[in-house]
């Protein structure tokens, strides 16, 4: 019984190894033009006859390997045993095949030690292929099959196999590309290790310069990167509270609105909110005009730097704080709010000493997010930034600038990546070991507390005029995409919607031949695939870390932060020298554009999980094991329905992010796969701003769309409360 | 132990699919665009019609181009690289990652696009030239009263204090094309005291080399260093933007076009590049409202360009200020001497 499985994976991975052609097609695996050649032909040759035939010595071991976990699988052995030797074989396995992919490159050996040990290399390999990828899976699996049987997990093989196969992806797809270009930062143009390059380009003055404080002159980087990116996160935390507060707590009438427009700023595309900033607040804008025009005072430009910077900012941010902070709102249990107000507690007393606290795991997330989209942010300093330089944008012109300089930008990014374990670590301390669940098994919780009258009244007066400077700015952008020349000439048209988006009737019937629906219809389809990927991967993650105690869980955890903290350019390139040479060589297909989204939003989606589960009573768990309830049913019927509204949030962050993220697609897309937002960008360059936002404003309506679908497909979380005396509550 | 199963199934199978790399088939060309996006379209679509070649397109700026040129040498995706300003071009001569090509077509193009091939060692050519020089709100001006600036030594007025825009050369080629141009002109120290003077009249060193066109086009600034044709852009746009070029002479930078070291098309590369040298294939750029100076001697200038005859152009020496070494040396004075002073 207990070597079935793995006999199975054993037999897969040898089917890999015989039935499938072991390295990457030209033209795919569609035209089956393989399959007469799986034996003969050197490019469709599959594994085994790669080796025995054409040469390749260096998969022999891989196979041994499989050939071993197959004995093992057969052999009459005990579980531990048997556990033990499987686990060894495959992960043998695993190492030799890493070794072989790495070191035969495109062009023989790939270091120049190879070289002088084995000789020159006439042979040599390209991407790995379908047989491959299926054999490094099974070699995978019976790994996670062979540490369960060791009792490993508790012995659960799902545990196991979700642990292996979150692990494996994460090294491959965050950890490695990024340590990759990361490594850069101590070597010189030609690839030499010259760590005291490093130890140069780090203790710049341009980085840790202070003389904005006495002097004059500008600060470092630095500084300018970790004031703001402070700012910001306390700023997007308190708003982004104060909206969820109004949104759970409140008989407030319009919180429909109030939701639409926090979800706003965070499916707009990138430059837009900036552009729409300047055009009020900037030297020629609304608001200087007219005071220019009432008041005789003269115009400035205080737009242009950390104010303009932050402004937009917030906007961007307060949303991701909002959908971090509701869930952990809705889900502070009343019962320990009513045992303090019987206790004589005041509304304030219990909301300072009891809720606020409870609300901590989520708080810290939401300020860890804020202060991490920050720093990682690049549409908006370089908007609005003026003379104001943060890392992200001085890594981008390290890379794309003048200087080309990939070491400097790696150097920087280093900076950017400490930055960010600071605030991870910070995040960790306050949270600390203490317990925050509050959902229980226990049935009636009783009636949420109203707000105290003066919470409610702060959060009302920061929420309620930030909402409607919202609509003010989105009324603007609206009417940009219908005017001639947004900012100069109001003349109303259509002109820009019918460029982008024209489908003409014709005789063979439609033609979609608006500029846009190309790019259009590929952002869709490849959002529409990143998006479950994200959110179910985040959200295993997010159990994995909170449910199961493992060694390495910290290293682990702050892996998927790698690649949300790094600058998209930083990705971009990083994806580029990672993925554009054997053995994984997926550049230029779709499927690297999807897996960059996944991996860099995943992030967002393992937070609000995390913060969503520490808030779920283990005895839930326990409760459900003792019914003989397995892992998986546990994660499925009680868990996963518990967590509804992380859920929501990460499948529409998950889209929304791969809809709006620019930067780091940049250097992936092709000429067969173009995205909206690369398409916008470069619509901006030209000055087309009418064209851009016209887009925008269809990709607005499209992301509403979609988080309506979502919302309506998850469902909402009902947590067996009694319903709030004041109406509306369950919004 | 079945989920197992299922869940790892289920990431064997997408990596299965996804496995396939998109067919190359005979007859295409990957060109990677640096020029505006309409012109990237109307060149592709032109070339596919008279060659049945089929053309890949990518369009983006020429620093992101350089630096993904940079990224793939290992393993070269890229054929043709069309367009975008010299310097990035010269520095891929440089760091080895273009092919040297000598087109049949070199003895029909203007003296400066030619001195481009050779100064690059047969690397690289001129496609086409844009001037150095000012952009300015004619509102705004107006607005202040104050003359438009004609010359360098204009810009140094003290009505312009807080109203001119140039970007940081840390980041933009634009900006170094101006330093470089100063020094040429005037001499090195005479240069930077010149720039330090400036300084006291910037009101913001931008990111990005275009943004202080932009800029003066939505009235943010008064006055930009820019190149010239881009002001030509935004007035056609329908924003009061004039441009003008410096009396005491002025600087220019290559559009230039090369072959990707390693193209895996070689043959439809040089195809496209010597096309791309033709009137024929030049003519495109006006017709997607560009308005540089086309390096085909027989090539139509459109009438809005700004006529190289009516301005007075320095000698550029691109084989020297082109190089990297030069211009890291020049960008580090400036960051230490100009740059680093406090704001007025």
């Amino acid at each position: 019984m207990n070597g079935r499985a793995a006999l199975l994976w054993s037999l897969a991975g040898l089917l890999g190894a015989m039935a499938l052609p072991w390295y990457a097609l030209q033209e795919g695996l569609g035209t089956g033009a393989w399959l007469s050649g799986l034996w003969s032909s050197e490019d469709y040759a599959d594994g085994v006859a790669q080796m025995a035939v054409h040469g390749r010595w260096w998969l022999a071991p891989v196979f041994a390997a499989l050939l071993w976990c197959l004995v093992i699988a057969v052999l009459p052995l005990k579980a531990e045993r048997r556990g033990m030797l499987l686990a060894g074989g495959a992960a043998a396995g695993i190492v030799l095949f890493g070794l072989q992919a790495f070191a035969v490159g495109l062009r023989g050996w790939t270091a120049g030690w190879l070289v002088a040990l084995f000789g020159e290399m006439e042979q040599h390999q390209v991407g790995i292929g379908a047989g491959a990828t299926l054999v490094l899976t099974a070699l995978l699996s019976l790994l996670a099959i062979g540490l369960a049987l060791r009792g490993a997990f508790g012995g659960d093989g799902f545990v196991a196999g979700a642990m292996t196969a979150v692990t494996a992806s994460i090294l491959l797809f965050t950890a490695w590309p990024i340590l990759h270009i990361l490594a850069q930062a101590f070597q010189n143009g030609d690839g030499a290790w010259q760590p005291l390059l490093a130890v140069q380009r780090l203790a710049e003055a341009k980085i840790w310069s202070l003389r904005c404080l006495w002097g004059g002159g500008g600060c470092g980087v630095f500084w300018n990167t970790l004031v703001l990116a402070l700012c910001c996160g306390i700023g997007s935390t308190a708003l982004g509270l104060a909206f969820a507060l109004i949104a759970t707590r409140t008989d407030f009438r319009f919180k429909k609105t109030l939701r639409v427009l926090t979800v706003l700023p965070i499916i707009t595309p990138p430059f837009v909110i900036g552009l729409a900033l300047i055009l009020v607040f900037g030297r020629s804008g609304l608001v200087n005009q007219f005071l220019d025009w009432g008041f005789g005072v003269a115009s400035t430009r205080w737009i242009y730097g950390f104010p303009g910077v932050f402004l937009a900012q917030l906007f961007a941010f307060t949303p991701v704080a909002f959908l971090v902070l509701i869930g952990v709102v809705e889900g502070v249990s009343p019962t320990l709010e009513e045992a303090s107000q019987t206790l004589r507690a005041n509304r304030w007393d219990t909301f300072v000493t009891v809720s606020l606290p409870l609300m901590r795991p989520g708080l810290a997330n939401a300020f860890l997010v804020g202060f991490i989209e920050s720093i990682a942010d690049f549409g908006n300093p370089i908007v609005l930034g003026g003379d104001f330089g943060v890392l992200s944008t001085e890594i981008y012109f390290a890379v794309v600038g003048a200087q080309l300089d990939y070491g400097r930008a790696a150097a920087l990014a280093l900076v950017l990546l400490s930055l960010a374990l600071g605030a991870f670590f910070l995040q960790r301390l306050v949270v600390g070991t203490r317990s925050y669940a509050t959902i229980s098994g226990k049935g009636d919780s009783g009636l949420p507390t109203p707000l105290p009258k003066a919470a409610r009244r702060a959060a009302q007066w920061v929420a309620l005029p930030w909402a409607g400077f919202t609509m003010i700015l989105y009324g603007f952008v609206f009417v940009g995409g219908f005017v001639k020349i947004w900012g100069r000439d109001y003349t109303p048209t259509l002109g820009h919607y019918a460029k982008a988006f024209a489908i003409e009737r014709t005789p063979e019937g439609l033609i979609w031949s608006g500029a846009a629906w190309n790019s259009f219809w590929t952002t869709v389809e490849l959002a529409a695939i990143a998006a479950p990927i994200t959110a179910g991967l985040g959200l295993l993650a997010a159990w994995l870390m909170v449910r199961q105690r493992f060694a390495g869980r910290g290293a682990l955890e702050f892996a998927t932060m790698l690649s949300f903290a790094v600058p998209g350019t930083v990705i971009g390139v990083a994806y580029v020298f990672a993925f554009n040479v054997p053995p994984l060589e997926i550049t230029g297909t779709a499927m690297i554009i999807v897996l960059c989204f996944v991996f860099r939003n995943m992030t967002v989606g393992l937070r609000a999980g995390m913060a969503a589960m520490s808030q779920i009573d283990r005895s839930l768990d326990e409760a459900s094991a003792t019914l003989r309830g397995r892992a998986p049913q546990t994660l499925f019927y009680v868990v996963m329905p518990l967590l509804r509204p992380a859920i929501v949030g990460a499948l529409v962050y998950g889209f929304v992010r791969a809809v709006t993220t620019v930067s780091a697609v940049v250097f992936l897309v092709t000429a067969e796969y173009d995205l909206a937002t690369t398409y916008i960008i470069l619509r901006v360059i030209n000055g087309d701003y009418g064209l851009a936002i016209a887009y925008s404003c269809a990709l607005i309506v499209l992301m509403l769309a979609a988080i309506v679908l979502i919302q309506l497909l998850v469902g909402s979380r009902r947590l067996g409360r009694r319903a709030p005396l004041i109406q509306g509550v369950r919004a | 132990m079945i989920p197992t199963h299922r869940w790892l199934a289920a990431v064997a199978a997408t990596a299965f699919v996804s496995s396939a790399v998109p067919a190359s088939a005979q007859g295409v060309v990957n060109v990677y665009c640096s020029v505006q996006v309409e012109w990237c379209t109307l060149a592709a679509a032109e070339f596919q019609k008279v060659s049945g070649i089929k053309v890949s397109m990518t369009q983006k700026g020429s620093g992101e181009t350089i630096a993904q040129l940079k990224a793939e040498a290992q393993n070269p995706k890229g054929d043709v690289w069309f367009g975008g300003t010299g310097d990035p071009h010269l520095q891929a001569a440089e760091e080895n990652l273009t092919e040297v090509y000598k087109s049949p077509k070199l003895a029909e193009l203007h003296p400066w696009a030619v001195k481009q091939n050779t100064d690059s060692g047969g690397k690289t050519v001129g496609i086409y030239a844009g001037a150095l020089g000012y952009g300015f709100n004619t509102e705004l001006l107006a607005k202040k009263k104050a003359a438009a600036p004609a010359c360098w030594a204009d810009l140094l007025k003290p009505e312009f204090k807080g109203e001119i825009q140039m970007a940081n050369p840390n980041s933009s080629g634009t900006a170094y094309v101006a330093i470089a141009t100063l020094v040429q002109l005037m001499g090195e120290e005479k240069a930077f005291d010149y720039l330090k003077k400036l300084h006291q009249n910037i009101n913001a060193y931008t990111r990005s080399g275009t943004a202080p066109m932009k800029a003066v086009a939505r009235g943010e600034t008064s006055v930009s260093i820019s190149f010239v044709h881009d002001g030509v852009t935004e007035a056609l746009a329908g924003f009061p933007v004039k441009t003008a070029t410096p009396c005491e002479g002025t600087g220019y930078e290559i559009g230039s076009m090369s072959i990707v070291k390693g193209a895996r098309n070689l043959a439809n590369a040089k195809k496209f590049y010597d096309w791309a040298l033709t009137p024929e294939a030049q003519k495109l750029e006006a017709q997607a409202k560009q308005f540089q100076v086309p390096s085909n001697k027989a090539t139509p200038v459109p009438p809005e360009a700004p006529k190289f005859a009516d301005m007075k152009l320095i000698d550029y020496d691109q084989a020297k200020y082109g190089k990297s070494s030069e211009r890291k040396r020049l960008i580090q004075r400036w960051d230490t001497e100009v740059g680093n002073l406090p704001k007025p």
